[in-house]
């Protein structure tokens, strides 16, 4: 497959790539690199995986081999607002289970998907260790602590700024 | 003083020379925790309010200041306010409407505002506040004796009881009974001095003078050790830390974690300081081995052995890595120092560079604490432009400097072949052992691996001695853990109590004790890797071997508290979908095994199960423990496996009666509304996300069993107890 560098990465990643290359142990920045390609783009496409291979001289196998192996990173595009209920232990004995239903029947959509207008993305995460204020859910970044199932309208609303 | 010791002055005087806003020169500070959990709790705000307040009375002799996390996780976010010659207070859930209140009363006015301190165990304000030292039970004992003795006292010598408030803490640093005789140490504020006595004479004697004369009885007065003296100046009379002893937690929450300066006034980098003055490296080595410390990060491996492999083994090239996977869900003692003292860290890795002859260490941290990263980045490039890291340090021999890794979100990256592998950039999976790290590690170089607790104790270490840090904690686990308290517990938040400290004490004396007066059932500390120690193991005292022996693990510090209401069935497959979600898939015992006991649990808890599977589990869970390449899959049944040992019968109801007695397992219950008690309200029906219960207003309604999927709304909503879980 031919890769046109200049179009499928942005011109700082490319940047960045080529100080990591001049380090000592270059591709040992393969991990730091697609986290920024991810940053950057939201996911890691084919292409995106592609590109980094080539100008990393690695095995465009391998790149995909780390990017699938850690569950940071994601093959597939995410919707506008990312929802993620923590499912570290305190969360769940104080009943993420049961906000992460709430938000599953309140969007309709199953953990790893994406509501079909592109608006919300439902994930669980691994502990975010704020686990005195359990259940914890992030929208966009932002932590809400303590969060009942009866309390998920209204963060749904709140977050489409209704 | 030498050249380098020379060198380090003029480094601490550049930096501290406009330190107007530490804690030691300024008249008034206000401090403002800042850490992730103090953030998601409305912190931001909290500042943002002091700022302005600040801002319009025109003050110039108020600071405020941000620290880490304080550990009163359940009441954040924290406010300290520090008024020259008052007991420190702090407060607790501020918001911003309660922040005008404190400025005017406290601050500007000088009156604490009691109802919103924390704990309002201060709620009588106090002459004076005398805590007795303890260390272990025995001691307490003692301890109890002398503080009975001193009530006595105080009635003869006409002072009057109110006020003072007496009680027993933690060990003070101090070495309470047993040195010498039977003597025990006391602290009395304000005037934070220390006495140390044997005799009821001279008790008798201090009463008189003290309270009495109001003069300070120096001839009976004792040395403390600083570092927690000053833990205890900063933190006034809060009954959560009277029982701690903070020494990896001892800047969290009372210095500014973006500061060097900060770091330094307050006895940083002395340490690195001295032992490069002093150069030799084995001298380093030597106190990490006397002082008996044991690797924090879960197998408890005793770290000053593992530096002495690293440096017998002749490869010039060496490592040092900082362990901040903090995987464990529920555990977040790491996040806390990270975010609160990152300079510890760093502090600790360059001593253990200079000890085994590395200049290079890397920190490999999880992407999931995005201001931890933050703030490790910072701290690193501060202590660069200080000369503290980078070539020649000090204007010494030694050249050091530190990369951050980030790691991806694997949780079995904590295993250190794994860790290694990520940060060359590959899929973490790990390696069979030997060669250990020390042997080939990153690169194929000698490799010393700790945590960050671990990191963070080596500055304690070798700026207090060996010995002094090998008194404290039990004979054959030295020093002291921190543990994440989280779950049905009162007072969730991080512990820091030496080791063979109890339970019992860590749960009710420290944490207040089970949520909402509810029964204790058990206790999982070490997560997915540990297990669960039931109610009445509660007087077990942790240390490595005493946990290992009831069937659990220290593991990273997670402790999570259970009451009647949680299934331990659940908890169990919690775990393990947990383990198995992270499994890497390298080794068959562990790919498969763990999917296989995940299926049989998951038929357990939908009703399904069957009698032989208990046996199954047990055989299954062995062999998977036996045959595992890594920690991961070593430990991954013991969630299950302790579990079955003490809770077997609550697995043979889900089998045998198919019922969860704790009707947890959403599968084998159903919700039903009484008629009988049902008013009509129709609020069910609006909490409902299905639309599942049908009725009109004021006639009894009804769940549609097949439409509903059991989130309990109906259950919580209902106000006269009319839905019923069966």
């Amino acid at each position: 497959m031919d890769v046109n560098l200049e179009t499928t990465l942005d011109k700082e990643i490319i940047e960045f790539i080529a100080a990591c290359m001049q380090r000592e142990h270059p591709r040992s920045y393969l991990i730091s690199v697609l986290g920024k390609v991810q940053e950057k783009y939201g996911y890691l496409s084919r292409q995106h995986m592609h590109a980094v291979a080539h100008i990393m001289r690695i095995p465009t196998s391998r790149v995909y081999g780390v990017a699938t192996f850690y569950h940071f990173f994601r093959l597939r595009p995410r919707g506008k607002h990312q929802i993620s209920i923590c499912m570290g232990t305190a969360c769940f004995v104080k009943g993420a289970d049961r906000v992460l239903e709430a938000f599953k029947s309140e969007l309709g959509i199953d953990i790893g998907e994406t509501t079909k207008d592109g608006i919300f993305s439902l994930d669980n995460t691994r502990c975010l260790g704020v686990c005195g204020l359990a259940p914890v859910v992030t929208i966009n970044n932002q932590v809400y602590s303590q969060v009942t199932p009866q309390q998920v309208p209204e963060l749904i609303n709140k977050t489409l700024g209704r | 003083m030498g050249k380098i010791l020379d060198a380090f002055m003029a480094v601490k005087k550049r930096l501290l020379d406009d330190a107007a806003n530490t804690l030691s020169s300024a008249p008034i500070i206000i401090q403002v925790g800042s850490a992730t959990c103090e953030n998601a709790a409305g912190a931001q705000e909290v500042r943002r309010e002091f700022e302005k307040l600040l801002l319009a009375s025109g003050r110039a002799d108020i600071f405020i200041k941000q620290t880490g996390c304080t550990g009163r996780c359940s009441r954040e976010p924290i406010v300290g306010v520090y008024l020259p010659d008052q007991f420190p207070i702090k407060y607790e859930k501020v918001t911003v409407e309660k922040v005008q209140q404190i400025f005017q009363q406290h601050i500007l006015g000088g009156q604490p505002v009691v109802p919103l301190i924390l704990d309002k165990k201060t709620s009588r304000m106090y002459s004076w506040v005398v805590t007795f030292a303890s260390l272990s039970t025995v001691e307490t004992d003692s301890a109890s004796r002398w503080n009975e003795k001193f009530k006595e006292h105080l009635k003869i010598h006409g002072v009057p009881e109110e006020t003072i408030r007496s009680f027993i803490g933690g060990c003070l640093g101090l070495y309470p009974a047993g040195k010498e005789g039977n003597k025990v140490g006391m602290l009395v504020f304000p005037e934070k001095v220390v006495y140390e006595f044997g005799t009821e004479e001279d008790l008798a004697r201090i009463i008189q003078s003290h309270f009495k004369d109001r003069k300070t009885l120096t001839s009976m007065q004792a040395e403390i050790d600083p570092l927690i003296k000053r833990f205890i100046t900063l933190y006034g009379d809060v009954a959560f830390f009277n029982k701690q002893t903070r020494l990896t937690l001892r800047n969290s929450g009372i210095i500014d974690p973006e500061s060097l300066k900060d770091y330094v006034a307050n006895d940083g980098f002395e340490a690195l300081a001295r032992v490069l003055e002093n150069g030799q490296p084995q001298a380093v080595i030597q106190a990490v081995i006397l002082s008996g410390l044991r690797g924090r990060g879960g197998a408890g491996f005793p770290t000053g052995s593992k530096w002495q492999s690293a440096v017998d083994n002749p490869d010039p090239v060496k490592y040092v890595v900082c362990n901040a996977d903090e995987g464990d869900p529920g555990a977040y003692m790491d996040r806390s120092t990270l975010e609160g003292d990152p300079f510890s860290i760093i502090h600790g890795m360059a001593l253990g560079a200079f000890a085994i002859g590395a200049s290079k260490g890397y920190i490999y941290v999880r992407a999931e604490y995005p201001l931890a990263i933050r703030r490790l980045e910072y701290a690193i490039r501060q202590c660069e432009d200080a000369g503290l890291l980078g070539k020649n340090i000090l204007g010494s021999d030694f050249s050091f400097e530190i990369e951050l890794r980030l790691g991806a979100g694997a949780f079995v990256c904590g295993e250190e072949t794994a860790l290694m592998l990520s940060i060359t950039g590959r899929r973490g999976q790990p390696m069979i052992r030997p060669p250990y790290p020390t042997e080939r590690g990153l690169w194929g170089h000698p490799t010393v691996i700790n945590n960050v607790e671990t990191w963070s104790n080596i500055p304690v270490i070798i700026r207090h001695g060996a010995e002094w840090f090998a008194r404290i904690g039990t004979e054959k686990s030295k020093g002291t853990k921190v543990f994440a308290l989280a779950g049905k517990i009162v007072n969730s938040g991080l512990v820091e109590v030496p080791m063979g400290t109890t339970l019992r004490e860590i749960i009710y004396d420290i944490g207040g004790g089970v949520e909402k007066g509810r029964t204790l059932k058990a206790v999982q500390t070490g997560g997915p890797s540990g297990g669960c120690i039931p109610a009445d193991l509660i007087d077990t005292p942790v240390d490595y071997d005493s946990l290992a022996a009831v069937g659990s693990i220290m593991g990273s510090g997670g402790m999570i508290v259970l009451d009647d209401e949680d299934c331990m069935v659940a908890m169990a497959k919690f775990f393990l979908e947990f383990t198995q979600d992270e499994s890497c898939g390298k080794c068959v015992p562990c790919r498969e095994g763990t999917l296989r006991m995940l299926e049989i649990l998951e038929r357990i808890t939908a009703g399904q199960g069957m009698p032989e599977d208990l046996d199954k589990l047990e055989r299954l869970g062995n062999l998977i423990k036996k045959t595992s390449l890594c920690g991961l899959g070593q430990s991954a049944p013991n969630p299950v496996l302790s579990a079955l040992r003490y809770f077997r019968s609550e697995f043979e109801a889900h089998v045998l009666e198919k019922c969860c007695p704790t009707r947890k397992c959403s599968k084998l219950i159903r919700y039903e509304i009484n008629p009988e008690k049902c008013i009509g309200c129709t609020l069910c029906a609006r909490q409902c996300p299905v639309n599942c219960i049908e009725g009109t207003a004021r006639k009894p309604h009804l769940v549609i069993q097949e439409r509903c999927i059991k989130c309990g709304n109906c259950f919580a909503a209902c106000k006269f107890e009319a839905v019923d879980r069966v």
